[in-house]
Formats: structure tokens, sequence, C-alpha cells
């Protein structure tokens, strides 16, 4: 648990580190919102179809020992 | 519970830190109706996935899905220390997401119920857009509790805790690629086995060589994943992602999973090719075959903790049948989508018992499957 805790904690102070950052206003976009529009294209989506996307997630989970990392949080089991 | 605590109040300071340039906005409006079938390894599982995302106000964004598994399994685990059997799996979540200037606050609950098995999950994140919004931050935390069942038995129940603690960073490095990093630590405690199956150790007073006993998992896991992503705009149209995670855990399963996907698009149509990679090594506890009964402190004999190789052809298909110039109602878009993943697991530790060899000359078991889905998408 000791490490669990020791290495959620320095998780913890990086992100808040990231996040006082954002008050910081001086810092220049180097993708300026209208050069944007090839990231706007649904081709680009990191995660395009949500609902089937949590679906093959949970089917992976099941038949392997891993799990997470992949920025979803799920549930229960249907594991046999 | 400290950490909890800590995490909990972090993750409301970043929806107060004040914002920088732009205003990050809510997900699109869109319902989903999807069904799924997986056949493979004696296992059918099949049922309807729904899913429905509406604004409410400027704000607030509500999100709820419905999903079941109608199991029908006779897999290799059940027809060699059991009988085959019908199950079925539902699962329901809502979520709210409340936008504030470059913020947005996320809550959700999902309840999966199963005949032996009810799980519940309370969860809760928060996302700063940073840098006129060419950084996301993402903290997130979730509170399993299950209650593990036993159909044979109904005095048997057991309950399982977890709790899943997630960063997240969203990257746009160019004008044609973004990238992300998740990591994410999960912790459980409770009761870690399945109730219904057993390990083998060596009999030689039985024929065949082998009995079986209940296995035995330790009562906590502690698991670190982290993954990584990058996905590119390539010059005439079309996408390529690339996805590499590194996994750990404290029952010393190790893996390393990649996959490389493309997107081209054509006319109205969308055509997705993705391979995906996983190698995992086994749990400590884990054995194919022990040497004697009750011979180490914990023992399992559950495939999917043992060292695989697994491997997935995607196919995916997608039609815009409904855009803006063709809108019905309020309806903006819509889009059909077919999907058939194809999935091989070589299993180097796990023998298939089915074949009836002699004992210590098994082959492998492989898993070869296929999981179609079909779905409906609509925008309003």
């Amino acid at each position: 648990m000791n490490m669990v805790n020791r290495a959620s904690g320095r998780v913890l102070l990086i992100a808040l580190g990231l996040a006082a950052l954002s008050g910081c206003s001086n810092i220049e976009p180097w993708v300026a919102p209208y050069e944007r529009d090839r990231l706007a294209d649904p081709i680009m989506a990191l995660d395009a179809d949500p609902v089937s996307t949590s679906y093959v997630q949970h089917v992976y989970e099941a038949r392997e020992g891993a799990r997470g990392g992949e920025g979803a949080v799920g549930g229960g089991c249907g594991c046999n | 519970m400290r950490l909890n605590r800590h995490l909990l109040l972090a993750v409301l300071a970043l929806v107060v830190v004040p914002g920088v340039v732009s205003a990050s906005v809510l997900p699109e409006d869109r319902a989903d109706v999807l069904y799924h079938h997986y056949t493979g390894g004696g296992v059918d599982i099949n049922g309807p996935s729904v899913l429905v995302r509406k604004q409410v106000g400027k704000s607030v964004s509500v999100v709820g899905n419905y999903y079941v598994d109608m199991i029908s399994s006779a897999s290799i685990d059940v027809v060699t220390t059991a009988s085959p059997y019908d199950e079925e799996r539902t699962q329901w979540s809502l979520g709210v997401d409340y936008l504030r200037g470059n913020s947005t606050l996320r809550v959700g609950y999902t309840s999966s119920e199963e005949s032996d098995y009810d799980a519940e999950t309370y969860s809760i994140s928060a996302s700063q857009d940073m840098f006129g919004a060419l950084t996301t931050l993402t903290l997130s935390y979730a509170y399993g509790d299950d209650l593990v069942r036993k159909s044979d038995d109904p005095t048997f129940e057991k309950p399982v805790q977890r709790q899943i603690y997630g960063v997240g960073l969203t990257q746009i490095l160019t004008k044609n690629l973004i990238t992300a990093i998740n990591f994410e630590t999960v912790t459980d405690e409770g009761y870690l086995n399945n109730p219904y199956r057993s390990v083998r150790y060596f009999e030689p007073s039985e024929g065949r060589g082998y009995r079986y006993e209940q296995e035995l998992y330790p009562n906590t896991r502690t698991s670190n994943a982290v993954g990584m992503r990058a996905k590119y705009f390539l010059p005439y149209r079309a996408a390529l992602e690339g996805e590499y995670r590194f996994f750990t855990d404290t029952w010393d399963i190790e893996s390393h999973t990649a996959s490389l996907t493309y997107v081209q698009p054509w006319k109205d149509w969308m055509f997705t090719a993705k391979f995906r990679y996983h190698d995992q090594t086994g749990a400590h506890f884990y054995s194919d075959l022990f040497p004697r009964a009750q011979a180490t402190n914990f023992r399992g004999r559950d495939k999917e903790l043992s060292e695989l190789t697994s491997m997935t052809l995607t196919l995916k298909a997608s039609y815009e049948f409904l855009d803006d110039s063709k809108g019905w109602g309020f309806l903006k878009k819509g889009s059909i989508t077919g999907s058939i993943d194809m999935l091989g697991v070589d299993y180097h530790e796990f023998s298939d018992l089915t074949a009836g060899a002699p004992i210590g000359e098994e082959p492998l078991y492989e898993l070869e499957a296929n999981i179609f889905q079909i779905f409906f998408s609509f925008w309003y």
C-alpha cells in the first residue's frame, strides 16, 4: 500500500503542478485555433465510438490479465 | 483513505483553477444503439448496448448507458471442471458533465448485475484545458464495491472493494499530431477468486494422473498501467494511430500491449483497420499443474493469469446516411457502423485437457474468437 501511496502522491504532485501552470496566461499556443481544422476532422477523434470502445475494453479485460491505462473506468465482471 | 481525500480535493481544485484563452466544450449530443456478438472457445455472448448523451442548459451534459451480456458458456474451464451454463449480465450507468470555463467536472455511477455477481462503481473526474486548449489534464478517481456470490451456495457472499486512480494528459503537438498519456493505479481488496474455478495437482493414484482443488488467490492486488497514444493526420486525409501500454501488478503480471490503426475516409464511408498485440507474463501463483494438493499458499489456474500472447485484427466500415444537408427534423447526422474483431490467444502455460492426451503431454490451449458489432449513431 505504501508503494501505491507514494506513486499516487508523486502523480498528484505533478498533476497539481501542471494545474497551477494553467494560471500562466503568457504561454502562446504554438498551434493557433484556425490551424486545427485537421485535428477537428472526425477521422482524428481519439474516441470516435464510445459505445463500441467501452464494449471492446470489457472484452479484453475479461480475457487478459492487464487492465487500465486507456482512459476509461469500467465495472462488473461477466468474466467466464 | 487519506490519499482518497487528497485526490478528491485535487480533482475539485482543478475545476476552480482559472482558465487561459479559449473555452472548453461539452461532448456532442448523440445516441448510439449497438448490438454485439462474441463467439469463440465454446462461448457465445451477445446483447445490446444503448448510449444516449444530451446537453441540459449551457453547462451540463447527461449521459446514460444500458448494456446487456447474454452469455451461453461451454468454455474450456467449464467443460473440464463444471457444467455449461447460461447467464445474463445487465449494466447501466449514468454520468453528468459540468462545464465551467476551461474545466469539466464529471461524476458517474455504474451498476452491473448478474445472478452471482453484483458491482457498483462511483466515479469522479476533472479535466482542465490549458495553453490555448493545446493541453488537457484529467484527474480521476473511482470506487468500486462488488459482491461475489455462488449459484449453488446461497450462503456464499464475499465483498470486493476497488479503487482506481487516474491521471491523463492529452497534448496537441502540431497541427497534424495529437498525443495522449494515461496513468492508472488500481487496488483491489477482498475475494478476488473466481468461486467456480479449480486448480489441478498431480495425483498418481488417479487414473488420469491429477485431481482438482479450489483455487485460492491473494486478497489484495495493486496494478499500475501507463498508456500512450499518438494520432497523425496524413497528407491525403487519412489518419494513422499508434498505441502502447505497459502494465505491471503485485501478482507479477507484466504486459506490453501495442496497436496500430489506420483510418481512411472515402465519400460517405469511413474504413478502419487495426492490429493489436498483447503479451503478458503469468501470475506468480499460477500453475497449469501443481505438484501436490495445497502446494503453495496461493494457487490459481485461470487461463487469463497464464503467460499468454493475443493478437486481434479489426476491420470496421461506417456509412454516413445523414448529414447536415439532408437532416431529418432534429437529427443532424446519422451513421451505421459494422465491425469484426478476429481475436487469437496463445496460452503458453495452459493445457487443453479436452484433447485427452496423457498428463504432461497435453497440447497448449489456443483460443480463436470473432466479435461482431453493428451500431447506429445519431447526432442531434
